[in-house]
């Protein structure tokens, strides 16, 4: 088994796969508000992501044991997936955020301290290293339920890396 | 002695939903939990729930136990509950069951029929000190924290990476506690691969191919060796010290069918259910004609199937005592039964459907 | 104590707070609540010590089915700590042993 293989068996994503691929380029680059990004690459009996999109996005599945497959063109970026997600496996990601090099990721947050809006946190990859400071722009609760959807500012060259954050 | 049309063993998510569909049919429940609460283990789940609306996916276990309760209020006059109160033995001869509510008031009950939904234990793996208070089963770690409200400890070493193992470690950082890092035995992780990538992100190390080798400690775990293994589970030499006081065992459960066996139903042991499960019809009753199984106690699975088994479980019972329409039951059951092969469509669930064939009798009619 | 103060979903309901002893010492916990979680709040770990080896037992299942956190309380032994709720003034000691069972014939 290559050391790729061994680090996804421990739950790294490596590459793209299906469940897990990103957006085309064109439209991500220009679609304000963002697009969703799904890390969900393994067949599990789970559909929320598509009953709570309010677009149709998230295309419907035919088993419940489906990887989501979605239409960018109608996906809004309103992260209701992001909130509502067992596995918490969707991001959006805005690139057409704030200056040139800046992106905005909106993320699930479940974990104490509660950060605050235009707080700096510490921008962690899939492994969960630091690799970058991140400023809060907002913070919501979609579905009332202590999930929070947290906006970071993030630079634009780690968006496929950047994946969780740390309050400090 | 108290007699009751059906009696429910085990409050958990199974337990209940038999004791709901049952009551909803207008039989008279008696349902009994050993723990001082109702919902077994789903009252300890902090995590959003997968499925489909159906089994409530997206709501967390603890507010999905809520809605049980809820249903079982609106029952209640037919259900009667009692918590804190063992069911200690079948005996065969009448059908009468020994209980023990609390530690010392013993009594019988003469029920009906029976839905034996006692859900699971959990397992331990040998290792030297292995017995030292600190090496704590993961559902004790989960009542502590998220039952009870009490730290377990200061850093942790999850010992398995199945699903509970995964869901632990969240549930332990989300409370304050530092995981340390999780073994797990085999190359990869047993559980939902989402689940690892939450707390790997969140900086928890997942060893595959590792072992606990030994607690350190006198009177309770003051750290833990981990060791390398290789496909043979041979160790390699490699080993890593770490600096813990709590050794969580997230290696999995077997089913409790202690009751099952006194009433002599047909057993099975199947490696891919976790141990000894009841042989049991489609609507889940047992060689015994009047004792059904749901949840865990059938095989270790999820909860949201363990809560579809109770109500076809519940439907079955309904149907032998002869309440209900016979159309709306089999109305019912073949809607919980599209549910449960959704449930068990995944690759994940490609274990339980070959499970469940070596376990399964078309009819228990001659 | 050492309780979880804050949980990003959870609120804890506690019951009231009852004083115990164990081994003497008194202590604090919450009524109804487990006498094994209560311990452990305070900070004791070892409920009991086995017959032959005099190895230390703690808490290990919290479902009342591996033994583990058998302890003598109001002078009963084997008593299930994770399963029977605390009351005020309980005297909660560790049991050594298999534990004697006082009868009066």
């Amino acid at each position: 088994m290559d050391e790729k293989e061994k680090l996804f068996n421990s739950g790294i994503l490596t590459g793209e796969r299906k469940g897990a691929i990103k957006p085309p380029k064109e439209l991500w680059e220009t679609k304000k508000n963002g697009l969703v990004v799904i890390e969900c690459p393994q067949r599990i009996p789970c559909n929320p992501c598509h009953t709570s999109c309010p677009t149709g996005a998230v295309k419907p599945f035919e088993d419940i044991n489906d990887q989501p497959q979605i239409d960018y063109e109608k996906c809004t970026g309103c992260a209701r997936c992001v909130a509502v997600c067992p596995g918490l496996a969707c991001f959006v990601i805005d690139l057409t955020w704030g200056a040139e090099d800046k992106a905005l990721i909106k993320l699930a947050y479940e974990m104490l301290p509660t950060p605050e809006e235009g707080q700096v946190v510490d921008c962690l990859n899939r492994f969960g290293e630091p690799v970058a400071k991140g400023k809060v722009v907002k913070i919501t609760e979609p579905m009332k339920d202590k999930t929070l959807v947290v906006h970071v500012e993030i630079p634009k060259d780690l968006v496929m890396d950047i994946r969780a954050i740390r309050v400090v | 002695m108290r007699e009751t049309e059906v009696l429910v063993v085990g409050g958990g998510p199974a337990g209940l939903s038999a004791a709901i569909e049952a009551a909803s049919f207008g039989a008279k429940v008696t349902l009994m939990d050993s723990d001082l609460a109702l919902g077994g283990q789903l009252i300890k789940q902090t995590h959003k729930f997968f499925g489909s609306k159906n089994e409530r996916a997206g709501t967390r276990g603890f507010k999905i136990a809520e809605e049980l309760f809820k249903e079982l209020k609106e029952r209640e006059e037919n259900i009667e509950t009692f918590t804190n109160c063992t069911v200690t033995g079948y005996y065969k001869e009448d059908g009468v069951v020994s209980c023990v509510k609390g530690e010392d008031e013993y009594f019988h009950v003469k029920p009906k029929k029976i839905v034996m939904a006692t859900g699971a234990q959990e397992r331990i793996i040998p290792f030297p000190n292995n017995h030292l208070p600190g090496v704590y089963g993961a559902g004790a770690v989960q009542t502590l924290m998220n039952v009870y409200g009490v730290v377990p400890g200061e850093r942790v070493l999850m010992v398995g990476a199945g699903n509970i193992g995964l869901i632990v470690s969240y549930q332990l950082m989300q409370a304050g506690v530092k995981v340390v890092g999780i073994v797990e035995a085999m190359n990869k992780i047993g559980g939902y691969w989402v689940h690892a990538a939450k707390v790997r992100r969140l900086g928890v190390p997942i060893y595959l191919r590792h072992t606990v080798k030994e607690a350190i400690g006198d009177r309770f775990v003051e750290g833990a060796v981990i060791q390398e293994i290789d496909e043979k589970f041979q160790p390699t030499g490699n080993e890593k010290k770490l600096d813990v006081d709590i050794i969580c065992l997230a290696v999995g459960l077997t089913p409790t069918c202690e009751l099952l066996w006194q009433a002599g139903c047909k057993m099975s042991f199947v490696p891919q259910l976790c141990g000894y499960v009841a042989q049991r019809d489609k609507n889940m009753r047992t060689s015994h004609p009047d004792i059904w199984v749901a949840g865990d106690a059938a095989g270790i699975e999820e909860a949201s199937s363990a809560m579809v088994e109770g109500r076809i479980a519940g439907l079955g019972v309904v149907k032998a005592l002869g309440y209900g329409a016979p159309e709306e039951i089999q109305g019912r059951l073949e809607e919980y039964h599209m549910r449960l092969a959704d449930l068990r469509g995944g690759e994940v669930g490609a274990k339980i459907r070959e499970g469940i064939a070596l376990c399964s009798v078309e009819s228990w009619e001659v | 104590m050492k309780l979880i103060e804050k949980h990003p979903i959870l609120e804890y309901k506690h019951g009231r707070l009852v004083t115990f002893t164990f081994d003497g010492v008194p202590m604090q916990g919450y009524e109804g609540e487990p006498i094994a979680a209560a311990l452990h709040a305070n900070g004791v770990k070892v409920y009991r010590e086995t017959p032959i080896r005099k190895q230390p037992r703690g808490f290990f299942c919290a479902i009342g089915k591996c033994s583990s956190c058998f302890m003598v309380v109001d002078g009963v032994p084997n008593v299930r700590t994770c399963i029977t709720p605390l009351r005020e003034g309980m005297k909660v000691e560790t049991q050594r042993g298999k534990g004697i069972v006082k009868m009066d014939l």
